[in-house]
């Protein structure tokens, strides 16, 4: 059975089970990396050009973690996955990057996802992964109606509240008393991935808070705010931030907004400070917390609990 | 109604060209100096791309002066320039000025929305008058671009160290009251005339170095501490793979009427760079190799810190440097650029391909092909 290697980074947290149960059904065995450690990171740090932003070392050290134990790897090119919008540069030339930063590497599958101008390359894409597996083209088709079905429970359970992690396990989140919400915004491989988030949404869990983050809104309420923007925003996870700052403040009606942020990331940097400007206009709390390959745990809990601690003087105040 | 613009190399000359054509009143950013770069890291967001920077230092400086309406480029990514020009609406707005901004971008299919907003600046002029002043301009700045590339060649041959640089200075501070295209083309060629007639030393061996990169940081001589004089002072003819008119040309006018023929940048960039990556990321791949093709001896590749196209074509350069034998020095700039560095690492970079083309002569001398 041929092993397929998913690097657990980027965007395995928006479509991995899409990908799981495609190549499983394909008859093909999925390796998934381990959870992102220090040995990972460094890995990534060393091979991945040196100003490239953390997830993408993150990402470069997943792939080193899985090069020899699986026959394929998986790195999509996933150039855009919305009409008329992209991701960002780096995903268009993620391929290239592995290839060319890290030695000895099995054959990449560097499949094109490009649906800036429509749905045609997914087509192709798809049939493209699948004849590597099986000559059957109604197999292929019937791997990708079932992993697409996978994939839209996977989000139902999202928009529930769910973390990837339990999202993944067909868990719902965990029953609890929260006294209050706030918004956790960001790229989903940064606020998920505990190592590089230094599990920041357990952190505020376990002081009672509900942590939202733009995966729990449905996609039609984003796109709703988003047509109001004086330009239309090109880059999609920059658009569900922005839309969901908004959406979490006036709808949700969250106590205060945490924007974690990637050193490096291109699309962070505008977006954040469009973001900022946005909420602190609307007089609601806001933090920014810049995460790189050295942050120390201690500066981020003392950030955070300022933060908390100050909503909730915040909360004194004004009841007097 | 006075318009400004941000500064790019030598594009404000053809951004006065076509305003000035058009009866608009206009004023040039004052060239880029320290105070610029600080007013803009002062107020940018800190990790965004050093052209933002400096887009908004020059915005702030010509606001100062009176300026009115501000005209910007737009694009549709996934580069970041696409969205500057939101971004720095907001950075302003917030700063208290009043300003009206035109983002002119590249119309999605049709010409006709690009010339409308031209018409906004420019009142009630035709369509026609619009498009032949953007005719006219785009002939200024093939004509400037020419200009600048003459000096990388006589520069490493001037027998007076500094002439082709002093005429260049006198040109520019001439070119910043000449008014219109009549005018400008006029002071262009008066200069390429006098450049051309500089003393060289006749057969002089020099290098020649092809600087690639991101748009912004190849064109202008603030940001990369003007490299192409610094390497002609070196003895080494340069050659950039992008210029102003490169991308009026292909960018604004070619993409918008679908003739932009990619298939040379394809080839050349395969198999390092297989996609698009936004800005000019595969170009500079495509050009390195392309250089080494024409003979060159060395490629510079240039970016602004966090620039995200260029760090996936900057994954690819040591693989084709290694492949195709070239040497290639990138050069990573932000505000905090020290000069004497930067210098070192040219000159360093000047004595290794310098050596490198000893070496290969004596190579070929001792062992003859057949």
């Amino acid at each position: 059975m041929p092993k397929v290697g998913i690097p657990r980074a980027l965007l395995y947290y928006n479509y991995f089970p899409l990908w799981k149960v495609f190549f499983e059904e394909l008859g093909a065995e999925v390796v998934l990396s381990g959870l992102t450690n220090k040995k990972i990171l460094d890995d990534g740090v060393n091979c991945c050009v040196d100003d490239a932003c953390l997830p993408m070392k993150v990402f470069h050290g997943h792939a080193v973690h899985l090069k020899d134990r699986v026959d394929y790897l998986f790195v999509p090119r996933l150039i855009s996955v919305e009409k008329n919008e992209y991701i960002c540069p780096k995903f268009c030339g993620l391929p290239d990057m592995v290839i060319n930063s890290i030695e000895g590497l099995p054959k990449v599958i560097d499949c094109t996802i490009n649906l800036r101008d429509g749905n045609k390359s997914l087509r192709k894409a798809v049939l493209e992964v699948g004849g590597l597996f099986t000559g059957s083209l109604s197999r292929i088709y019937n791997a990708y109606q079932k992993a697409s079905a996978e994939l839209a429970d996977y989000e139902r359970l999202m928009l529930n509240g769910a973390t990837p992690l339990e999202a993944l396990n067909g868990n719902g989140p965990p029953p609890a008393d929260y006294q209050y919400s706030i918004g956790l915004i960001g790229h989903p491989y940064n606020i998920y991935d505990n190592y590089v988030s230094m599990s920041i949404i357990e952190k505020l869990r376990g002081r009672g808070i509900n942590v939202l983050t733009q995966d729990m809104v449905c996609k039609e309420e984003l796109d709703r705010i988003a047509e109001g923007f004086t330009k239309p925003m090109f880059w999609s996870f920059g658009k569900k931030i922005m839309a969901a700052s908004s959406y979490l403040i006036d709808q949700r009606n969250v106590r205060g907004i945490i924007y974690l942020v990637a050193f490096g990331c291109g699309l962070d940097a505008l977006v954040g400070d469009l973001v900022e400007r946005r909420i602190r206009k609307k007089g609601v709390p806001f933090c920014m917390i810049t995460i790189d390959e050295h942050t120390g745990e201690a500066g981020v809990d003392t950030r955070l609990e300022a933060f908390i601690d100050m909503l909730e003087w915040r909360d004194t105040q004004k009841c007097l | 109604m006075l318009v400004t613009f941000p500064h790019m190399g030598n594009a404000y000359i053809a951004m006065k060209s076509v305003l000035e054509d058009l009866g608009v009143d206009v004023l040039v950013p004052p060239p880029c100096t320290k105070r610029t770069l600080e007013l803009g890291a002062k107020h940018s967001p800190e990790l965004a791309c050093l052209p933002l920077k400096l887009n908004i230092g020059n915005y702030i400086e010509s606001l100062e002066k009176g300026a009115e309406v501000i005209v910007m480029a737009g694009g549709c990514g996934p580069c970041r320039f696409g969205y500057y020009a939101e971004v720095q609406r907001e950075i302003l707005r917030d700063l208290g000025y009043s300003f009206k901004m035109v983002v002119l971008e590249r119309p999605q299919g049709n010409v006709r929305d690009f010339v409308k907003k031209l018409s906004m600046i420019t009142g009630g002029k035709s369509i026609m008058q619009v498009l032949a002043s953007i005719k006219r301009a785009t002939r200024v700045a093939v004509m400037m671009d020419e200009l600048e590339k003459l000096c990388w060649q006589v520069r490493p041959r001037e027998r007076v160290s500094g002439t082709v640089s002093r005429l260049m200075q006198e040109f520019h501070s001439k070119a910043y009251k000449a008014r219109g295209s009549r005018q400008l083309s006029a002071l262009i060629g008066e200069y390429k005339n006098k450049v051309s007639r500089v003393a060289v030393q006749e057969g002089k061996e020099v290098l020649r170095i092809g600087i690639v990169g991101e748009i912004y940081t190849v064109i202008e001589p603030y940001v990369n501490l003007s490299i192409a004089e610094k390497l002609g002072c070196l003895g080494a003819e340069v050659d950039k793979s992008i210029t102003v008119s490169y991308w009026v040309i292909n960018h604004l006018i070619k993409e918008a009427l679908h003739l932009y023929n990619k298939r040379d940048l394809n080839e050349a960039s395969y198999p390092y760079m297989r996609s698009f990556v936004g800005g000019h990321g595969q170009e500079s791949v495509a050009n390195t190799v392309l250089y080494k093709r024409k003979g060159y001896d060395g490629v510079i590749h240039l970016l602004p810190f966090t620039c995200m196209p260029e760090i996936v074509a900057r994954s690819a350069l040591p693989e084709v440097s290694r492949q195709y034998d070239i040497p290639v020095m990138t050069l990573v700039l932000d505000e905090l650029t020290g000069e004497a560095g930067y210098m070192t690492r040219l000159e360093g970079f000047i004595d290794l391909i310098r050596r490198k083309k000893e070496l290969d002569k004596a190579y070929e001398e001792v062992l003859p092909g057949n």
